[in-house]
């Protein structure tokens, strides 16, 4: 079993299928990948860096927008990736949706 | 060679039931607790309707729940019909008794106040239910075609497993099951949210993909007017521990399990009668039970239901097939599991084997055997309220 699997060619994150550990280096899909953070089971690591305001892509479509500027290898998840969808807080707080 | 035939009972009215159950509906919250103690008396076949609604309802929400208990009422999966009522209650019993017996089903009602009680109107329900469940036992399952299935897909409690593995797996069920000139229904707006494009671009007909559009928006403009984030439910507290971002995430994952090929046809609303072949859209919240509930009323006579944390989740009258991608939830929850994808991800075990198994569950299921959520009694039943309850 591949310890991460890349879903589309379009993708810039990988889904981690074991935990991985800071420091250790995974190939998968034919690329070597520098893990950066620890990436718990299923949660998804960045194949190259994403900054501020770019589109996150998993199964070759849009899950949303890094927040902050995120390096290859990192975690990435709630704390770097914002939804664009069903923002009721935003729209009340007058403030543009991610991804606008 | 995949099956082409299934064994099931052939209604008076040209459908096809998986199950043969005497039916208890009550029609309001009050009969609920005679209704389950009748159905319970009844060995096997006997399942009831317990819900919350029946009263106190205005407008569109009566609506549902007078739409959706006379959906169970005419559902292939129904052999006969128990209704039993208060007695001074907004839901109208013999609406109900008409609905069932249009279908060609033995109905009856009884009502509490006229019995004259809790006592006697258990007995009385008892002996009538007992009767109908004699009648039942001389049908006979025959082959029937695969056409005549409409399938629900529905997932629960995802993690990262569930759009790697067990979602993609039911999607090519679901493609095959179309093959074969069957249905598929999915529901969850909120969660096709962020996937809507994929489905639409698939659209059989310009309509059928403005109205999934259309009622996506109506569901994401709902979150919105509440001024809140709709991340404190989509994705849920589970699936962000599980590895889920954002609502987009968890739709792309989840829309998998509708098929890659299926052509949109149709939109439909809670519990609506679904009459096209190929893919519907149900307008159902995300809410498990709602959503299953919903789906069956629409005619469903079996469901697949992919899990990644595990769920116990079943249904009155509609056998749901537990499916897990996640190895640890197959071992921890195997009491609630019917079958285990997780070699798609741990093993390699190709999509199409892993189809083929599905497939093959569900003739069984369909043709008698008994599903996980069956055998542990789960009849879980929850109607979609709309409104405030007056």
């Amino acid at each position: 079993m591949n310890a991460m699997i890349v879903i589309s060619a379009h993708d810039n994150v990988a889904t981690a299928l074991e935990p991985l550990e800071p420091g250790t280096t995974i190939s998968a899909g034919g690329m070597t990948l520098a893990i950066g953070d620890r990436i718990p089971r299923g949660h998804k690591v960045a194949l190259r860096p994403i900054a501020r305001g770019e589109v996150v892509v998993k199964y070759g479509s849009t899950i949303g927008t890094a927040v902050s500027d995120i390096a290859a290898g990192a975690h990435v998840h709630t704390h770097n990736v914002e939804s664009g969808r069903g923002r009721g807080d935003q729209a009340r707080a007058g403030l543009p949706e991610a991804g606008a | 060679m995949t099956a082409t035939t299934f064994l099931g009972y052939r209604r008076a009215d040209g459908r096809v039931g998986v199950r043969n159950h005497v039916l208890v509906v009550p029609t309001v919250i009050c009969s609920a607790v005679v209704s389950e103690r009748i159905a319970a008396a009844i060995d096997g076949v006997g399942t009831a309707l317990p819900h919350l609604a029946g009263c106190g309802q205005l407008g569109p929400d009566m609506h549902v729940t007078h739409d959706t208990l006379a959906a169970y009422c005419r559902h292939p999966n129904v052999g006969a019909v128990l209704v039993v009522a208060l007695g001074c209650e907004q839901v109208v019993a013999q609406r109900l008794l008409d609905e069932a017996r249009r279908h060609d089903k033995p109905a009856a009602v009884v009502a509490i106040q006229t019995e004259g009680g809790t006592v006697r109107a258990t007995e009385t329900g008892i002996a009538i239910a007992r009767e109908m469940a004699a009648t039942l036992s001389s049908a006979r399952r025959e082959a029937c075609d695969l056409a005549s299935l409409i399938l629900c897909v529905k997932c629960g409690g995802s993690d990262y497993t569930s759009g790697l593995a067990s979602n993609p797996a039911v999607g090519r069920v679901a493609d095959r099951l179309v093959d074969a000139g069957g249905s598929v229904v999915l529901g969850e707006v909120a969660e096709i949210m962020g996937a809507e494009h994929l489905l639409a671009a698939r659209a059989a007909s310009p309509a059928a993909a403005a109205q999934l559009v259309r009622i996506v928006s109506r569901v994401e403009a709902e979150a919105m007017a509440l001024g809140l984030d709709i991340r404190g439910t989509q994705p849920s507290p589970g699936n962000i521990r599980g590895g889920l971002t954002t609502i987009e995430e968890k739709s792309l994952g989840a829309t998998h399990k509708a098929g890659e090929r299926t052509r949109l046809e149709d939109v439909v609303g809670y519990s609506a009668p679904i009459t096209s072949h190929g893919l519907t859209v149900m307008d159902t919240p995300g809410l498990d039970v709602e959503s299953v509930t919903g789906m069956v009323g629409g005619g469903a006579q079996v469901v697949m239901f992919t899990t990644g944390l595990g769920t116990p989740t079943g249904n009155p009258i509609a056998p749901v097939i537990k499916i897990t991608g996640n190895p640890r939830t197959a071992q921890t929850m195997a009491d609630n599991t019917d079958l285990d994808v997780s070699g798609i991800i741990t093993d390699g075990e190709p999509l199409d084997g892993a189809a083929d198994r599905l497939f093959a569950s569900l003739v069984d299921v369909c043709s008698g055997q008994l599903t996980a959520a069956e055998r542990l009694g789960h009849r879980e039943f929850a109607i979609h309220r709309r409104n405030p309850t007056i």
